[in-house]
């Protein structure tokens, strides 16, 4: 993949007829890891901007304490940072203490005077422990202070279940950020939507939330060659159906895509929509593809009550009732922490088959 | 030490606008015409005092929720403030923050912040701006805070992290030794917060912060060392809140008279004028001069603000985002 000196921000999504950017898009490219491409889009702004740099724990893998150069002995939490303190160095690639609300509030801090941080959070859990600096200071700091200012901070971390990190290493608390005013948040679903999504997180001159849940992470699909932003707030249809709509958000889009796929086998026709942003939303593509299909299911992994699932039926329920032909079904993970035993855990999570499950019931066949 | 005859001017200057400033917004709350609740500092004027008198408009300062003194010290416009007390689409944050969120980033001023202690990571990533844009010497961070504040977690953190990355920030705790209700010594685990420094591997200095000459000297030190890239400096400034935490609180309920009597012996105003004209550095005639120019300056803040427009409507949906492509308009 190429990097920096172009830097186009071309809006790949809103090309007419594209619903899926895949081989046979006329853009060049490959199928790459989520990972790689996360890694690549980190390396093209740091690039592209001096202002940009990275921080968070053990993102440059710990120093020698001979020689003090970086080790990259992990290549970051997930490898997301991998080679970058080779190339940009320790001042650009900060390694930071488990700190989480000091390196946080540093962050923003430093956004606040002009700099463009980056944060690696590492699990999403570990927002609790920073939640104040993002909702006292990075998401109120533009409004208490009557518009002075700007916070154009970027975090990321690790959500979802699925890979036995257990209770306190797997959460998907999307709506405990959507809820916050000032803050925004997104959810790419593969290689491609995270390459787009993040940079244009890290140009975006708000602060914005980048989740990447742990399943996506080692998965590979398309992505173009050339670094493209995807508009913040806007959604994409992963298929397109008539029967039914599937709601979909980060890995839940993926469940929505083989539940529908299973769906066609048995004559369903499901279209599926791909949130893509969570706060800001895309109301119209939920409110047009409902008017269109007059079913929904939304699919979230997080806990049930004041979810994005909730928001999202509450949306409909308010815009497109009358175009229900059935009441709005959510399929979410249980009101319980996240449990360590295999099968107590992949009954946590929503699967293609509960998906297709609650479909057919609806459908009454 | 020997300190210029225009920093004396401007030493008293400053802590007679902050006491002057806290006793008419105090004024001005008790008739109604705050909008909400106020902290002042009277009686702690020293402190920023002399810290800032150390400080240009490109370095920074965190505040806190008693923070008029802060901003005064900084340089922000008192006209301003009152406006932004009382409401006022013309105070810095267009009468949207109130007296617990006054900033003025042109001024160097991160932000009044009503969240013990959270301030204190912001004043170390300007810190952490100045360190990776290699100009420390010209910007520096001050993080300003109580003796409440050394009991919130992310205060150790920020100063862990200024310490390992010898950042250029200096702590300023100033131990009123109260914490709303609750004392220091009750609440803090050793009577000296200057000896934590040690922990963290920084020079810890305690203060007699009703003095704004051992103020200037301590701060004086510890800005040459962060501005000369030897990283950060723990001060700890004792000194004495003259009224309750916040402006309807009456501190009388937890704090004995010969206490409040000892530190109003000990008035930092007081021991200024008695020092300058006893060393004829400064005459009776000067500080009256000054006295009387900032008595018309609250006039005229006052009269400002009572005659400034309230925010139109439009402001409760500006400034959330730069861009957002939601509503923000609640639901009806």
């Amino acid at each position: 993949m190429t990097t920096a000196e172009a830097t186009p921000t071309k809006t790949v999504l809103s090309e007419p007829g594209v619903l899926v950017p895949g081989p046979g898009y006329d853009v060049p490219g490959m199928d790459v890891r989520y990972r790689d491409a996360f890694n690549q889009t980190l390396r093209d702004e740091l690039n592209h901007d001096p202002d940009v740099f990275i921080m968070g724990e053990d993102i440059s893998g710990g120093f020698d304490r001979d020689t003090l150069e970086p080790l990259d002995a992990w290549g970051g939490p997930f490898a997301a940072t991998k080679g970058l303190v080779q190339d940009f160095g320790p001042e650009r690639i900060r390694d930071a203490p488990i700190s989480e609300a000091g390196f946080v509030g540093a962050a923003v801090g430093a956004a606040l005077t002009g700099l463009r941080p980056v944060v690696d959070l590492m699990y999403f859990d570990f927002v609790t422990v920073a939640y104040d600096q993002l909702l006292s200071n990075a998401a109120k700091s533009r409004y208490m202070f009557g518009g002075q200012t700007k916070v154009p901070l970027t975090l990321f971390a690790r959500s979802g279940g699925g890979t036995g990190h257990a209770a306190q290493h797997s959460e998907s608390f999307y709506s405990m950020l959507a809820h916050i005013p000032g803050l925004k948040v997104v959810v790419p679903s593969d290689p491609y939507t995270v390459r787009g999504l993040l940079a244009a997180a890290i140009r975006d001159d708000d602060p914005v939330f980048l989740v990447n849940d742990k399943k996506l992470i080692n998965m590979t699909g398309f992505c173009p060659e050339e670094s493209f932003t995807i508009p913040l707030g806007k959604g994409r249809y992963l298929r397109h159906g008539s029967d039914i709509t599937l709601v979909g958000m980060s890995y839940t889009s993926v469940v929505c895509k083989q539940a529908a796929d299973q769906l066609a086998e048995e004559g369903i026709d499901a279209e599926v929509v791909d949130m893509l942003s969570l706060s800001p939303f895309d109301e119209d593509i939920i409110v047009e593809s409902v008017m269109k299909t007059n079913r929904v299911v939304i699919v979230d992994e997080d806990t049930p009550r004041a979810s994005m699932a909730s928001e999202f039926a509450a949306v409909i329920a308010d815009k497109a009732f009358d175009y229900l032909d059935a009441p709005v079904k959510r399929v979410t993970g249980p009101h319980t922490p996240v449990p360590y035993n295999k099968g107590l855990e992949t009954a946590f999570m929503p699967q293609p088959e509960d998906v297709v499950g609650t479909v057919k019931t609806m459908l009454g066949v | 030490m020997r300190i210029s005859r225009e920093k004396l001017h401007w030493l008293y200057e400053v802590m007679y606008r902050i006491r002057r400033f806290e006793e008419t917004m105090l004024e001005q709350t008790f008739r109604g015409n705050a909008m909400g609740v106020t902290h002042p500092s009277d009686g702690q004027e020293a402190v920023p005092t002399g810290i800032c008198a150390h400080l240009t408009e490109k370095d920074w300062i965190g505040s806190t929720h008693r923070g008029h003194g802060h901003c005064i010290a900084k340089g922000l416009d008192t006209k301003a403030m009152m406006a932004e007390i009382m409401g006022r689409y013309t105070g810095q944050c267009k009468g949207k923050g109130g007296s617990m969120h006054i900033a003025d980033f042109s001024k160097g001023m991160l932000g009044a912040n009503a969240i013990v202690g959270a301030s204190v990571p912001l004043a170390v990533g300007a810190a952490l701006t100045a360190k990776y844009r290699g100009n420390e010497d010209e910007s520096i961070g001050v993080a300003f805070f109580g003796d409440g504040a050394t009991s919130q977690g992310v205060v150790h953190e920020s100063m862990n992290l200024a310490a390992i990355w010898k950042l250029p920030v200096i702590f300023a705790c100033e131990n009123n030794q109260y914490a709303e209700a609750t004392p220091a010594w009750y609440a803090v685990s050793t009577d000296d917060i200057s000896a934590r420094a040690d922990s963290y591997g920084i020079p810890g200095v305690q203060v007699d912060g009703m003095d704004v000459f051992a103020v200037y000297e301590a701060a004086g030190q510890a800005v040459e060392r962060a501005r000369a890239g030897d990283g950060p400096t723990l001060l700890e400034l004792k000194t004495y809140r003259y009224h309750g935490h916040f402006h309807a609180d009456d501190p009388k309920k937890y704090r004995k008279s010969d206490e409040e009597e000892e530190y109003a012996e000990r008035d930092c105003l007081q021991h200024f004028e008695k020092v300058v004209t006893e060393q004829k550095a400064m005459t009776a005639e000067q500080l009256k001069q000054i006295r009387d120019e900032i008595e018309q300056e609250m006039q005229d803040a006052v009269d400002f603000a009572l005659n400034s427009p309230m925010p139109p409507m439009e402001e409760l949906y500006s400034d959330v985002y730069v861009e957002y492509s939601n509503s923000l308009v609640g639901l009806r």
